[in-house]
């Protein structure tokens, strides 16, 4: 015990007013005037929800989730009927959601590495072409995109019942949708795809043990080819050998609509190359800028070492590069999936188009629809969230 | 120090005010406002639809003018929300609009559910099918398979679902928002078949560049009873609603119309007229109302049938028959509650 | 020097050219187009790609199409191209809505005033008196585009007087924070007693001044994109800057607070938002409160835009030196003091490409206000289509408006990557 903090305890008893003016205490007084002013503020917006709610006769209640929904889907991936209750409408909305934001996200990579790629071309005209591409596409509203491609494909490709089908019938593209040929599993597909499965753990264990005998003897093997060669070979033989027990289902002109195949609808379509196109143009942007992040000297001291052009840009330079690209990319896919909400535009089906829509409607339970909505897409943007902080502190530069 | 905690506390006294605003009655808040706010449709042809400066015309905007004219003595004390089949219910809930006068199906959960009160069915309708001729198809039991367009948000979304179910029929339906885009779908031929209300749809034909490529199927696959709603609570509020619709009708059943009605105002013996058109009795201060107040709702727009004649009838471009919204004695199912 | 060896030249030979090879256009084109084999194959395959698509574009959208036309019936007649008449003939819907045309010049001339309003804040060569002009601007513009009596704004700015007189009386003896409460006090007294009683009172016994009012159901077009636009980003600066202060202070709560929220909006899409400015937003009000849908939009995009703004601010926080924080402690200064003076100054400055952008974003998403029933440029698109003259009019108008929307953003980002340069050179060190 100090003298001076005798002097202090004698000289200051607590008084109110330390509460404000000393620092050791002001924090708590601002803390609990927040949480007080939170509180109240809280407890201003729901007492308003319930006298409104009152008012008007309403309860909170999401019992009406159990009952019939009584309206039918077109796209659903698991069995859903008019009688089904709207919680199975929700989850074939979410489905919906994810279907497009994964497949979304995939097709935005691909496009996005190649044009940020292709960006940074000493070709000319290439270099310049993907910068039209990526500022024309940034520059104008997603939303406009989805729903151009939504009139382009209803305005340009034909009707049905004068649909030319492609590549012998197994690709029909009509004003209403794609048809694709769709794969009919025989007896014996069963076995093929465990083989399959089986070859492609063959390929993980040779890649192993190339690597290591690499580090061993430093001789370098085809890995590529030969682990293609391992994945596809087996399998093919025994496709044959089985008979063909996988076929194709080819969509055929029946009544109003082809039937058979696989049925891709233009809703999906239009939102899935729009979301596409459009977050790939800014990944493209993350991924030129995560290259030229690498300092020459890198590619400079590969070079030295006599790494050829394309092994510098596999070991030295993208392993970096990607570091400062994966951040931004997640958080682009985060947009995509959010931006996947504007499919209400084009009639896809997906989370807000059922719950939020439909349901919402017949059912005028604005308040739990629209909850349960938000808190789906709250909980996919804290689990990409998540991802992305478990994968920067992974990555993060271990310095001293 | 006294002085600012005293200002402090003034200024959490202010806040705490805040919340105490009571809600009046609707038809205090609209008189308050000097206007009324009614919900109508984005656009159905005849129905609802703006004219060249802007104004919302049709059918079920002249209710709402006619209700304004007998609360304020002049049609244009109303002011007009376009609503969606997705929105229409949330704007009346939260007390956005006044009134919905839009072709909206009287349900069992609407009223009981969603807690509003209809007033008398002002249009009886049916869900029905428009197909190409070219097509070839003469009844709705053969279109399975089909692609059809719908409004989301609608009854006719949950018939369809219920009638295609209960004939083992398969369909894909495309949603969509509004009369104007599935127009637009169903012209560009993604879909085969355009459903909605039966006087939704010769509407719609009647404003197509060749109507007569295009026909409705024989098949009327629901009652589809369209009235003017309000929210529950406010008795008063639904009463004049109901009311204002049963003087049109009434009016059409003694002959008053708009250009007459000063003067049978005068001359008639017919004590239900001159009850209506506030000559004897005042029915009007019994709803909060002028004692005119018939006598503006008639004059605002003219009667039930005036109405209907100038905006969906036989001489316009939509041509709806009268049918089922005749009077009683030409066979139809109008029927007005007596004023007395 | 020897003047006798005779095969020694005594000039210079005049340069020659550089070899065809290496220079002009040929050069340039082996260099840039042809240089190794898969470029040239790349090159060629990209030409004939792009004169593909210019000859079947180029017709439709400049040759064959047509400007002056009264229907699209019209239109046919004329050429084959593309018809832009649409385009011509409902240029006021699509840039002003329904709003009056003899009163154009209203949002014509806010438009023209927001840039003499932000100019200041952007070059600080400008005189800076003129910031007393950006500080009154928001009232003037809305005054300007809604019309009404001058007398509510004008005790607005009464207010806002007051409301600086009430906070430097209440700093000479009180904490900033307190302070910024019984300032807080003042304006919720003045807003909630004083303001439309006092207004109703001047206009009843001085009579109107002002402009002709204007229904916010008459905005529509490209107007409605700027207002909510520019509003939702001027309104959600201060709220960003409070929620970054708050995401980076070291109260738990506070920070709790503010962190949860941020994360709640940025998790969720902003048509959630919008339909819960549509269809929610009211029963969060009490009973009978009702304001119209413009406002309960602009209200959901300032908090979300306040969001993302602050996650910008927080990374020019971030971005600043720990030396000029420890700075403003060692002068003494308290943190309120510190902050006002030296930390945000700074820091906004950091930020200002990062607010450009975040603005382009949300100049971008407010076409979803489409979605819920506004007439901006796209959901104006559909009852243009649906008119009788231009009923089957599909790729002209989206066209004009993506080229609209394309060259505003398109400047600022280039406006923003020019600053992001001019900053750079000032702090690099």
């Amino acid at each position: 015990m100090t003298v001076a903090s005798d002097f202090a305890d004698e000289a200051e008893p607590f008084r109110i007013s330390q509460l404000i003016y000393d620092k050791r205490y002001r924090s708590y007084t601002i803390q609990v005037v927040t949480i007080m002013m939170f509180m109240l503020a809280v407890a201003w917006l729901v007492n308003n929800v319930v006298e409104n709610f009152r008012e008007l006769g309403k309860d909170f209640s999401f019992s009406f989730l159990f009952d019939a929904a009584s309206y039918d889907i077109n796209q659903r991936l698991i069995d859903y009927s008019s009688d089904s209750p709207h919680w199975r409408a929700a989850v074939v909305g979410i489905l919906n959601t994810l279907v497009v934001a994964v497949l979304g996200c995939i097709f935005a990579t691909v496009i996005g590495v190649a044009v940020g790629v292709a960006r940074l071309s000493k070709n000319w005209l290439v270099s310049r072409l993907m910068t039209i591409y990526i500022e024309g596409l940034r520059n104008v509203p997603v939303l406009l995109w989805i729903l151009l491609a939504s009139t382009a494909f209803s305005a340009i490709l034909p009707s049905p019942r004068q649909a030319v089908p492609l590549l012998g019938g197994g690709f029909v593209p009509t004003n209403r949708g794609f048809y694709l040929p769709a794969p009919v599993f025989e007896s014996g597909a069963m076995f093929l795809g465990i083989l399959f499965l089986a070859s492609l753990v063959a390929a993980w264990i040779f890649k192993r043990w190339a690597a290591a005998r690499q580090q061993a003897t430093g001789e370098i093997l085809p890995v590529l080819w030969i682990r293609l060669g391992i994945i596809i070979v087996p399998t093919f033989l025994m496709y044959f050998i089985l008979g063909m027990p996988i076929g194709l289902e080819l969509p055929e002109l029946k009544g109003f609509n082809f039937q058979g195949g696989l049925y891709v609808r233009n809703s999906f379509m239009a939102l899935w190359l729009a979301l596409s196109l459009y977050t790939g143009a800014f990944i493209a942007e993350n991924v030129r800028a995560g290259i030229q992040a690498i300092s020459h000297g890198q590619t400079e001291a590969a070079s030295s070492l006599g790494l050829p052009a394309s092994r510098t840009m596999n070991l030295v330079v993208l392993p970096q590069a990607l570091r400062i690209i994966i951040p931004p990319l997640i958080s682009q896919y985060l947009n995509l999936t959010k931006n996947s909400s504007l499919a209400i535009a084009v009639g896809y089906m997906d989370i807000t188009g059922t719950l939020g829509g439909i349901t919402l409607n017949q059912t005028g339970r604005e308040m739990e629809t629209l909850l349960l909505v938000m808190l789906f897409y709250l909980v996919v943007s804290l689990l990409i969230s998540a991802a992305m902080n478990i994968y920067n502190s992974s990555v993060a530069l271990k310095e001293r | 120090m006294k002085i600012k905690l005293l200002t402090l506390a003034l200024g959490a006294a202010a806040v705490a005010t805040v919340g105490t605003s009571a809600s009046a009655a609707t038809l205090d808040d609209v008189k308050a406002k000097g206007f009324m706010q009614c919900g109508v449709s984005t656009g159905v042809p005849g129905f609802a639809f703006t004219d060249d400066n802007g104004d919302w015309q049709g059918f079920d905007p002249a209710l709402c003018r006619a209700v304004a004219a007998a609360i304020f003595g002049d049609a244009n004390a109303v002011k007009f929300t376009p609503t969606t089949g997705k929105t229409r219910f949330t704007a009346l809930a939260s007390g956005e609009v006044d009134m919905l006068a839009r072709n909206t199906t009287e349900t069992f959960s609407r009223d009981v559910d969603l807690k509003f009160t209809f007033a008398p069915v002002n249009y009886y309708d049916g869900q029905g099918f428009m197909v190409r001729k070219s097509l070839g198809v003469t009844s709705a039991l053969n279109l399975s398979g089909a692609t059809i367009c719908i409004q989301t948000g609608t009854t006719t979304e949950l018939n369809l679902a219920d009638y295609f179910n209960t004939n083992n029929m398969t369909y894909e339906p495309v949603p969509i928002e509004t009369n104007a885009e599935a127009q637009e779908k169903y012209l560009a031929n993604a879909c085969d078949v355009y459903t909605t209300d039966a006087s939704g749809l010769a509407a719609t034909r009647g404003s197509f560049e060749k109507p007569d490529e295009h026909m409705l199927l024989p098949e009327i696959i629901s009652k589809e009873p369209l009235a003017p709603l309000s929210r529950h609570g406010d008795d008063q509020w639904a009463d004049i609603i109901k009311w204002v619709r049963n003087v049109l009708v009434i009016a059409e059943e003694k002959g008053v119309t708009a250009a007459n009605a000063d003067e049978i105002s005068k001359s008639s013996k017919d004590k239900e007229v001159l009850r209506m058109l506030g000559t004897l009795d005042d029915f009007g201060s019994k709803l909060g109302l002028p004692k005119s107040w018939g006598m503006d709702a008639i004059k605002a727009g003219g009667n039930y049938a005036e109405i209907f004649n100038r905006y969906i009838g036989p001489d316009t471009p939509i041509a709806l028959a009268r049918g089922l919204n005749a009077l009683p004695g030409d066979g139809g199912l109008l029927y007005a509650a007596p004023l007395r | 020097m020897k003047k006798d060896i005779a095969y020694v030249a005594t000039e210079m030979l005049p340069e020659l050219p550089a070899p065809v090879n290496t220079h002009g256009p040929i050069a340039w084109m082996r260099a840039n187009l042809f240089s190794t084999t898969r470029d040239s194959v790349l090159t060629i395959l990209f030409t004939v790609v792009v004169l593909l698509a210019l000859y079947k574009l180029l017709p439709w959208l400049l040759i064959d199409s047509v400007f002056l036309a009264d229907s699209l019936r019209n239109c046919r007649e004329i050429d084959t191209g593309g018809c832009f008449a649409v385009v011509v003939s409902r240029f006021n819907q699509l840039i002003f809505g329904f709003y009056p045309p003899q009163l154009y010049w209203r949002p014509i001339l806010t438009f023209v005033l927001m840039f003499v309003a932000f100019a200041p804040l952007l070059h600080d060569n400008l005189p800076r008196k003129m910031l007393w002009f950006t500080a009154v601007y928001p009232l003037l513009a809305y005054w300007m585009l809604w019309g009404g009596a001058i007398w509510g704004p004008l005790l607005i700015l009464a207010m806002v007087a007051g409301v600086y007189f009430v906070y430097q009386y209440a700093s000479k003896t009180l904490s900033a924070g307190l302070s910024l409460l019984a300032a807080l006090a003042f304006v919720v007294v003045w807003l909630l007693f004083i303001q439309t009683n006092l207004s109703d009172a001047i206009t009843s016994t001085i009579g109107f001044v002002g402009l002709e009012p204007i229904e916010s159901d008459k905005f529509g077009g490209f107007l409605i994109t700027f207002v909510i636009g520019v509003t939702g980003i001027v309104a959600s600066l201060p709220i960003g800057i409070v929620l970054a202060l708050g995401r980076g202070s070291d109260m738990p709560t506070v920070k709790m607070i503010c962190v949860g929220f941020i994360e709640f909006i940025r998790g969720v899409p902003l048509i959630t938002l919008l339909f819960v400015a549509s269809t929610l937003l009211n029963y969060f009000l009490p009973p009978g409160t009702n304001f119209d849908l413009i406002l309960r939009v602009i209200i959901m995009v300032t908090l979300f835009a306040a969001a993302y703004m602050a996650e910008v601010i927080r990374g020019g926080l971030a971005a600043l030196p720990r030396g000029q924080y420890e700075a403003a402690d060692a002068l003494g200064l308290n943190y309120w003091q510190g902050t006002q003076l030296i930390v945000l100054p700074q820091a906004l400055k950091i930020s200002i490409p990062g607010i450009v952008n975040t603005f382009i974003g949300l100049f971008k998403d407010t076409t979803l206000v489409s979605i819920i029933g506004l007439l901006d440029p796209i959901g104006i698109m559909q009852p243009i289509r649906s008119t009788a003259e231009w009923n089957g009019i599909v790729w002209e108008l989206p066209i004009f408006v993506g080229l609209v929307f394309f060259i505003f953003c398109f400047t600022m980002s280039r406006y923003s990557m020019y600053f992001e340069r001019k900053l750079d050179t000032g702090h690099r060190n």
